[in-house]
Parts: C-alpha cells; sequence; structure tokens
C-alpha cells in the first residue's frame, strides 16, 4: 500500500503549461533520458555516461577531438551551392540552403581540413548532418574531391566521416554524379597506395553509403549508427514486415562483414592512429630494404 | 500497342483509319480520299504531340510496357551471337541483370544490363529490373573479366532502382554500388553506357560510370524517381508531374547540364513504335564509339574518364 493513493487519471502538463529547461546548460539523452550538464557531457565527447548514446555531432566537433590540441587549416570553407536547377519544391532550394545556412553556421554539409592526428598530417573530412539532412550535393562532392586532391598532392591519410541521409534531391542528377566523383578519386588514392579510413556514424544511408561511405580500405563505425542503402522505412513497406530488432545498425554490419570494427568516441583517434602506423609511411618497404 | 494518355489522340486516328481501311476492302468503294486526309492527319498530331514532350510524358514512354529491353538489344544488335553468363560467384544469379558476350559487328564485347519481364510473370521473374546486390557482383565480375581480355564493354541501364529489400541490406547494398562505382572509374578498357529506359539513382550509377553515357531519347535518369520525389519534398504522391519537371531528368536537359555525353534519337512515338529501327540506330551508334575509344591510350582515357566526373557539380567560392 502506497503513501499517496491517486484521485484522478492521467494527469498531464499540456504542452503550453511546461517549463522550458533554459537552453546550453543540461543535456537530456535522447536514449536513457538521464540528464547531465552540456560541460560534463562535452568532456564525455558528447557520448552518455549512463547509456553510452553516441549524440549526434557536426564537424567541428569531430576536429577538435581529432586534430592535436585541436589546430587544423580547414580547405574551401567557403564554398557554397550554386542552385544549378533552380529547383524549387514547396520551397525555393535557395531559401532552404539560406536557412541551413543560418541555422547551423556552416555553409554545407561537409567541412574538409588537414592538420596532425598524433603528430602525422592528415587530411580530414566530415560531415554535417543538420545541414539539409547531411545530404550529398555538389559542394559536398567537390568539398571531398579536393581533400582527396590535397591528400594525393601532399602524399597524406585520408579519413572521412560520414553522416548523412544521403544524395541531396534539391540537385538532383548533379548530387548523383557526386556519388561517382569521389569515388573516382578515392580510387586514385587507392592507386596512390594511400590509407583510406571510412567512419560510418549515425545515420549514414543512401548515395553516400553507396559511395565513399563503403570504400574504406576499413571501414569503421560507431557504436548502434544507422547505416543502410535503402532507409528503414522504405525497407519495411517493400518487404510489408516489421524489421528485426537491431536491423541496419553498426552491429548488423559487423556482423554481416561490412565493418572492420565498431569504435567507441573515445577510442577512436587512437584506433585510427594504430591503422595508419600499420600502413603508413609509404616509404616503409624501400627504406627496409635499403638498410 | 497500349496508349498512354496523352496518345489518345492518335490511337483515335489510328483506329479510324483502320475502320476505313476495312471498310474500303469489304465494300470496294473508294475511300482513298478520306484515308490519304487521315493519314495526313496523323502525321501531324504524332509530330504536334511528341515534339511537345513533358518531362512526366518521357517517364511514361520509358516505362511504355511494349518498350524493348536489354536482352532485346542484344538479341538484335549482336545478330545473335550473344553468351550470356550467370552468377556473381558469392551467393547467386541475380536476374534483374544479365550480361555477356556478344559480337558487335567484329567485335568481341561485354555486355551487362538491368532486364525487366515482358509479361506480369516475367516481371515478377526478373523483380522488375531491380537488382540486388548479387546482380551488381555478378556485373562487377563481367566487367573485370573484359578487363582481362581487353575488350571493351557496353551496359544498358533500365532500372526503377537497386531493390530495397531486406536480404539487399544484409548482403550490402550500399558497398556492391559503391564498389562498382569505383572500379568502373579505373577499368582499363573502354566503357559506354546506354539509358535505355528508367535510370534511377545509385541502382543505375553502379553500372553507369564509362567513357560515353548516352540517353535515348525518351528516357529518364536521376537521383529520384519522381513519384518518390513528390511523396518526400510535397509529402504527398500527386506531385510526380512537377517533381519530374523540378529534377530535369530528361535526356534534353541532363545533356543540357552536361552529365551525358549524347542523346541518340529514337523512332516517332518512342522505341517500341519501331523497335528494328531503334535497334539499328543503336548498334550502329555503339561501333562508332567503339571504333573511337580504341584509338585512345588507356591511361588517357582513364584520365578523361575521370576529369568528365569531376567536372560535374555547380559551387560558388
Amino acid at each position: 500500500m502506497g503513501w499517496f493513493t491517486r484521485r484522478k487519471e492521467g494527469i498531464t502538463t499540456r504542452t503550453k503549461d511546461k517549463k522550458e529547461t533554459p537552453e546550453g546548460l543540461w543535456y537530456k539523452c535522447k536514449r536513457c533520458k538521464v540528464i547531465v550538464s552540456n560541460e560534463d557531457h562535452r568532456k564525455n565527447l558528447w557520448v552518455c555516461k549512463n547509456c553510452g548514446h553516441h549524440e549526434r555531432i557536426n564537424a567541428p566537433e569531430y576536429f577538435q577531438l581529432l586534430f592535436d590540441e585541436e589546430q587544423y587549416t580547414e580547405l574551401n570553407a567557403k564554398m557554397t551551392s550554386g542552385d544549378p536547377l533552380k529547383f524549387e519544391d514547396t520551397k525555393k532550394y535557395t531559401d532552404r540552403y539560406q536557412a541551413s545556412v543560418a541555422k547551423t553556421g556552416l555553409n554545407d554539409a561537409v567541412s574538409t581540413a588537414y592538420g596532425q592526428l598524433h603528430g602525422r598530417e592528415v587530411v580530414i573530412g566530415a560531415m554535417n548532418f543538420n545541414f539539409i539532412g547531411g545530404s550529398m550535393g555538389s559542394v559536398v562532392g567537390e568539398k571531398i574531391s579536393r581533400a582527396i586532391d590535397h591528400a594525393l598532392r601532399n602524399e597524406l591519410p585520408f579519413i572521412m566521416i560520414s553522416k548523412s541521409g544521403g544524395a541531396r534531391m534539391m540537385e538532383a542528377a548533379f548530387s548523383l554524379m557526386q556519388m561517382a566523383k569521389t569515388s573516382a578519386k578515392l580510387a586514385r588514392l587507392g592507386e596512390a597506395g594511400l590509407p583510406y579510413v571510412s567512419v560510418l556514424t549515425d545515420p549514414t544511408t543512401g548515395g553516400v553509403t553507396a559511395s565513399f561511405a563503403m570504400l574504406g580500405d576499413i571501414n569503421i563505425a560507431e557504436p548502434n549508427a544507422l547505416i543502410g542503402f535503402a532507409g528503414p522505412r522504405v525497407v519495411r513497406e517493400t518487404i510489408g514486415k516489421d524489421l528485426p530488432d537491431g536491423f541496419q545498425r553498426s552491429e548488423f554490419l559487423l556482423e554481416h562483414g561490412f565493418l572492420d570494427f565498431i569504435v567507441e568516441r573515445n577510442c577512436l583517434k587512437q584506433r585510427i592512429d594504430q591503422f595508419l602506423g600499420m600502413t603508413y609511411p609509404l616509404e616503409w618497404d624501400t627504406e627496409q630494404t635499403a638498410s | 500497342m497500349d496508349y498512354l494518355d496523352f496518345e489518345k489522340p492518335i490511337e483515335e486516328i489510328e483506329a479510324q483509319l483502320k475502320k476505313s481501311r476495312d471498310l474500303e476492302q469489304e465494300t470496294e468503294v473508294d475511300m482513298s480520299k478520306s484515308i490519304r486526309e487521315l493519314e495526313k492527319r496523323l502525321v501531324s498530331t504524332k509530330k504536334d504531340i511528341y515534339k511537345n514532350l513533358s518531362a512526366w510524358q518521357r517517364v511514361q514512354l520509358s516505362r511504355h510496357p511494349q518498350r524493348p529491353y536489354s536482352l532485346a538489344y542484344l538479341e538484335a544488335i549482336t545478330a545473335g551471337d550473344f553468351l550470356e553468363l550467370h552468377g556473381d560467384r558469392h551467393v547467386k544469379d541475380d536476374k534483374a541483370m544479365i550480361g555477356g558476350w556478344g559480337k558487335l559487328g567484329d567485335f568481341p564485347v561485354m555486355f551487362v544490363g538491368q532486364q525487366k519481364g515482358v509479361n506480369t510473370k516475367m516481371r515478377q521473374y526478373r523483380n522488375f529490373g531491380m537488382a540486388n546486390p548479387e546482380g551488381y557482383r555478378k556485373a562487377l565480375r563481367l566487367m573485370k573479366m573484359a578487363e582481362k581480355f581487353q575488350r571493351p564493354v557496353v551496359t544498358l541501364i533500365d532500372t526503377p532502382g537497386a531493390f530495397p529489400g531486406l536480404e539487399a541490406e544484409e548482403r550490402g547494398q550500399g558497398e556492391a554500388i559503391a564498389r562498382n562505382i569505383y572500379e568502373m572509374s579505373k577499368l582499363r578498357v573502354p566503357i559506354i553506357c546506354l539509358i535505355i529506359g528508367e535510370g534511377a539513382s545509385g541502382g543505375a550509377l553502379g553500372i553507369g560510370v564509362g567513357d560515353r553515357v548516352l540517353m535515348l531519347e525518351n528516357t529518364w535518369y536521376s537521383v529520384i524517381s519522381p513519384e518518390s520525389c513528390s511523396s518526400i519534398l510535397w509529402r504527398s504522391w500527386d506531385y510526380k508531374a512537377q517533381a519530374a519537371e523540378a529534377l530535369k531528368l530528361t535526356a534534353e536537359d541532363m545533356l543540357k547540364n552536361k552529365l551525358i555525353d549524347d542523346i541518340i534519337p529514337e523512332p516517332l512515338g518512342g522505341a517500341h513504335r519501331n523497335r528494328e529501327e531503334m535497334f539499328e540506330v543503336v548498334q550502329k551508334r555503339l561501333l562508332k564509339e567503339i571504333t573511337a575509344l580504341r584509338k585512345t591510350p588507356v591511361e588517357k582515357l582513364l584520365d578523361k574518364r575521370l576529369e568528365k566526373f569531376e567536372q560535374m557539380g555547380v559551387t560558388k567560392g
């Protein structure tokens, strides 16, 4: 017998009466709902201390995480889209684009930079999911392509952190061809014997999965990230059945042989470094034979 | 022959024409004047309709049930000298993706392409031209074989998309398509890609990277079908015509945006109105392209292939 008895059933606070917690102080985990201070959350690399949920973060956060002393030089930071098709659905593409720039303070769905990772120069690309769903249009393709050029010119490893809903519809076939552009460039990187690490994070789907995200010398992923070609809703509609638990999650892909390993965010830098230590620099063989 | 909605005026005239001819035969009354009149009207009506097709009408033509599919082209353009090959050597043989050796004139060529079914039963058998990962891997196996024997590759693209099924995801649909794009970008033999019907998104691009990318006149090629685009951006299936317009997916628009290399004209009213003529045009064009590409040294060929895709995209700053 409880101390109190409920006299009225279903007491809920109406949305308009709910009190907002001031922004910027607390973080409530999307999965386990545990609340921690934003400061602690940031210190824990935006991973929930309670349940290990990896919160989605953007390129600047990954750059802070991976580059030594948070020092890096961004490539083509000012590049924006040209709206080649004058695309308009219920809104104009240019309006959507400007709204995203204003909202995120970023210029498109990918940022690319070079700097040191444990003392080794590398080129890193990372995607911004809250910029039109991290979708790939001309800018994303072009910036990745040029980042790979930078890696090729300077004989550097390339690391790509994917987080995208796929190709950007508002640039239609231009978006589609970015899959060809980025993959063709990666083929050149491969021919040059330079390492390419693909890091898949929540979510990575569509045209990004069907191009650069799946082409790493190693493909690695953060835990429980949604990774697939078709989105889960489309698959469910196709087969007319509910999807099994864990379908299209990192662990599922690892089990089916499409990932090399799953990596927690706090180990990401160390594991990438470990891999690069095995595969780079290129001169290892010749120097060994010479000595 | 099935008529599409916008072809109804043609259907009517053709029906009248047939009636007049039948009547003339039965009754031996001279109908030649009205027949000539009708024939004239038929030609001008056809011209009017087919000269001013909207993007959505092109999409409908590209899906016309009587349109020739890959195997029909292959039978015709190789004059029957076609050796179909099967299987991806991993899990199975994908019926939505076909391929094999064929003689194009004097040249042995490796062909791959999506295949749609010609009737209800076959449509299911061919999975509506939607390949699974094993289809893309079979295509890659065959293209690698072409590279080994230094023979050109011709791909015929006709798909509403890569299959979005559960097993497809388990077996890595994304990886399969990505791998094909990657490998095709550096395959050391000439590649010609021809869109003969629908070119939907990654499913098309998975066999779509080449030195020449050509589209038949009444086909479409884009990142998404007009229907799905409508459902996502307009949140309704009813805006497919607007979506088709907005996506700039016709051969004409694709050429204007420099996303393909050329357009191959179709017989008036579409490939299905005169299949033999269509096959002949395609065969001649492929022969011409192969003859030209074979003269280019392979390193130059690969540089130009990369350069072409490198230049696609419009950015500022």
